[in-house]
């Protein structure tokens, strides 16, 4: 038997910390090797941290609500698996390396002269002190470092991995300047790099009045609320809207529909036919499917389509990888099984990232106009809306025709109003010739 | 614009708030024929009379009282304590009556007074005129409560504190009253109560100060610029109510905060300010708030070594500075 230390999993090259939610275990729980231990919340996506092995979980080392970076303890288990005993590190494997409370406590201590001080006026060299001679940026284990509030709250908004920051304050603390000179020098590489949020305002934090109730705000609502905001503010949004007439396509669904969800299992809706009028025009104008970074536009190869959905603690926008592969058949599956895992709370990582182009169906909703926030670093996002009968005048002649509104929010950085007009232009003339003889494989 | 002394520009605010208001008037010990300790109301019984500048007997808690008395009965009156080691006998009358009569009657009275008071040390004052009483002054609601540190100031202040309606303790640093010397205005002007001052913008530390050691703090941010090290001074100036506003924003600014005052440490305005700040500032933080002030000591000492071992100065300030600098 022997005590060993469960991880918090590394899941993504861009994920560096999750929020824990909710401990399905507690402390002399026993569990079996897959057991889900604990529901975690990363800024992608909710996940299950399952258990390495079979064992009872002795200690829970990082509470409820609590911010974890990636590859930190969480828990302790005691196993005895072999594979566990192998796969620790010598350090983790005694038991004896778990502090417990000795049985008469010493409630003196004990005297260490020349210890370092804590704080301002403490510090400095001192024969048997902690390690003063630190040069400064040495490597100091990420759990012995003290990070202060800020240097906490910076490494946050920039996704900076603290260990890799010099620090210069003292006995080498990583300070408030160590950091913003980080942020300045690193190099600008990976799509993950985040650009500079805009700090908040300082504002005096209000208290509700009696007429008024707060609410506790969810670790995915202030991932979302702090996604909205971001790009918001960094992205100058421009907005344009187009009509398309659908009425062959309504015809092609309705005619088709029954015949299809026998054979697939699913209802064919309307969605999939606007994705692949997108990603087709997309491909005519790759300028939509960009990201604005450094001052510069990275045209992106793959046309992976977000698509808004709404899971239970709040919207998802899981992605349809390589759309522009896919019939309009296998778009509505992909749809369907993501909305589906979505509500289910199943989405997994490799689901929610990589888009480069998001969709919205906001006419579920009832919607006949929108103006969607752009899913940041993307450099549009289009709504469709909801398909309405209405009479339209067609060679002089009142006809009654469905119509359905494109609403499309673009970064101005990337895109002007001529772009973005052509491309709706090729979404209006895709649609409009999606009939009878569409192609639905 | 001349420059003058803070004596002078105080002089000058009650001067024209009296020419200004006929209900404005002086009393304390020695304000008439003297011209007040100081000086602060000289001239003032030769151009008002007897009527509006009353030199009172020797006790304190009858200037206080009678001053509640006057304010009641819609006199501006603008009380002297010659000394703040004097202001307890006044304390009852100033806490227990003039800070709760606009509440206790439910607004239907109000207390328009200023208490002028001399405070601090350096200058051999001894155990009896040394003292820095705002702490006990600042946990009274209902009382304002301002520091200026400079003539402008001081003008400014004193004209807003005799225009309220309610009890201002107006504390002037004894040191500051030639030894500072500043432009002061003509004529009326304003300062608000309830804003402190930025009086020197600085980006690696955010140094909070009132009265004299405001003074010496802007000396020591001089030394610590030229050390590479931004130093933010903001003159409180009002310490009740404190401007949370500026406080928060220079602190957020910075992440580094001392604040020095003369009055001991303990339980003392930076406490409160401190408090503030790892309340509202935590995230902002990037150093233990620190304070540096006088010593837990009854009082200032009268031997000239004591006195200034008691009393801040630039080198003592500057000290703590580079501590937090390099943290």
């Amino acid at each position: 038997m022997a005590k060993i230390l469960i991880e918090l999993p590394q899941v993504g090259e861009s994920v560096v910390e999750g929020v824990i939610d909710k401990w399905l275990k507690k402390p002399g729980d026993k569990v079996s090797k897959f057991d889900p231990l604990v529901e975690v919340v990363t800024d992608k996506v909710n996940m299950e941290v399952p258990s390495p092995y079979d064992g009872v979980i002795t200690r829970i080392l990082a509470q409820e609500g609590a911010t974890i970076p990636m590859g930190a303890p969480i828990a302790e288990l005691e196993t005895s698996d072999p594979a566990a005993l192998q796969a620790q590190p010598s350090s983790h494997s005694a038991p004896a390396t778990v502090p417990t409370a000795p049985s008469t406590p010493n409630t003196i201590g004990t005297l260490v002269e020349d210890s370092l001080g804590v704080g301002p006026t403490g510090g400095g060299a001192g024969p048997n002190g902690q390690p003063s001679e630190t040069p400064a940026g040495a490597s100091v284990a990420t759990e012995e470092r003290f990070y202060s509030p800020i240097v906490m709250k910076l490494a946050k908004e920039h996704a900076i991995d603290l260990a890799q920051v010099k620090g210069t304050g003292m006995a080498g603390r990583v300070t408030k300047k160590d950091v913003l000179e980080y942020v300045e020098s690193r190099p600008k590489a990976g799509v993950a790099a985040p650009a500079r949020t805009p700090t908040p305002a300082p504002s005096t934090p209000t208290r509700p009045s009696a007429d008024e109730e707060e609410v506790a705000v969810s670790p995915i609502r202030r991932t979302i609320a702090q996604h909205m905001a971001r790009s918001a503010a960094e992205i100058p949004h421009a907005w344009a809207m187009i009509e398309a007439d659908v009425t062959e396509l309504v015809k092609r669904r309705q005619a088709v529909r029954e015949d299809f969800k026998r054979r697939e299992g699913v209802d064919l809706t309307a969605l999939p036919f606007v994705i692949k009028a997108v990603v087709e025009s997309l491909k005519e104008h790759p300028l939509l499917n960009s990201t604005w970074r450094d001052g510069k536009i990275i045209l992106k190869k793959r046309i992976n389509i977000g698509v808004a959905a709404a899971a239970p603690e709040g919207l998802v926008v899981p992605v349809i990888h390589d759309a522009d592969a896919m019939s309009v058949a296998r778009l509505n599956k992909a749809v369907r099984d993501l909305a589906d895992r979505a509500r289910q709370n199943k989405l997994t990582l490799a689901d929610v990232q990589g888009g480069t182009f998001s969709v919205n169906n906001t006419g579920a909703i009832g919607t006949i106009i929108s103006r969607p926030i752009i899913n940041h670093p993307q450099a549009a996002i289009l709504t469709t809306e909801t398909i309405q009968k209405r009479p339209v005048v067609i060679n002089d002649a009142i006809t009654i025709r469905s119509m359905m509104n494109l609403c499309l929010s673009f970064d101005h950085r990337i895109l002007d109003g001529a772009e973005v007009g052509t491309f709706l232009q090729s979404v209006k003339r895709k649609l409009e010739r999606m009939g009878a003889d569409t192609p639905l494989h | 614009m001349a420059a003058k002394s803070v004596i002078e520009a105080i002089r000058e605010a009650m001067l024209e708030e009296m020419r200004a208001d006929s209900r404005v008037m002086v009393l304390g010990e020695d304000v008439g024929k003297r011209g007040g300790v100081f000086l602060a109301t000289q001239g003032f019984i030769e151009e008002f009379g007897e009527a509006r500048v009353i030199d009172t007997p020797l006790a304190e808690a009858s200037i206080a009282g009678i001053s509640v008395g006057l304010a009641f009965k819609g006199l501006r009156p603008i009380a002297e304590i010659q000394f703040s080691d004097f202001w307890w006998p006044a304390c009852n009358q100033i806490i227990g009556e003039a800070s709760r009569a606009h509440y206790g009657s439910n607004g239907a009275l109000s207390v328009p007074m200023v208490v002028r008071i001399p405070y601090g040390g350096g200058v051999l004052g001894g155990l009896y005129h040394s003292q820095s009483i705002e702490g006990y002054l600042y946990n009274t609601p209902g009382l304002k409560v301002i520091t200026p540190a400079t003539p402008y100031d001081a003008k400014g202040l004193l004209k807003a504190s005799i225009r309220d309606n309610n009890p201002v303790i107006f504390l002037e640093h004894k040191k500051t009253y030639r030894a500072v010397r500043g432009e002061v205005p003509d004529g009326d002007y304003i300062i608000p109560i309830g804003v402190a001052d930025v009086k020197r913008q600085g980006s690696d530390i955010s140094l909070f100060s009132y009265g004299l050691t405001m003074h010496y703090s802007l000396e020591a941010a001089a030394r610590l610029e030229k050390e590479g090290v931004s130093v933010e001074v903001v003159d409180l100036r009002t310490l009740r109510p404190l401007d949370k506003d500026t406080i928060l924003a220079s602190a957020r600014k910075t992440g580094k905060v001392l604040i020095a005052h003369e009055a001991n440490v303990i339980g003392g305005v930076g406490a409160e300010v401190a408090a503030i700040i790892a309340a509202d500032a935590f995230e902002y933080l990037d150093a233990p708030i620190h304070r540096i002030g006088g010593p837990d000591a009854p009082g200032m000492a009268f031997a000239p070594t004591l006195e200034s071992a008691y009393m801040l100065n630039p080198d003592k300030i500057s000290a703590a500075l580079r501590e937090l600098a390099a943290y």
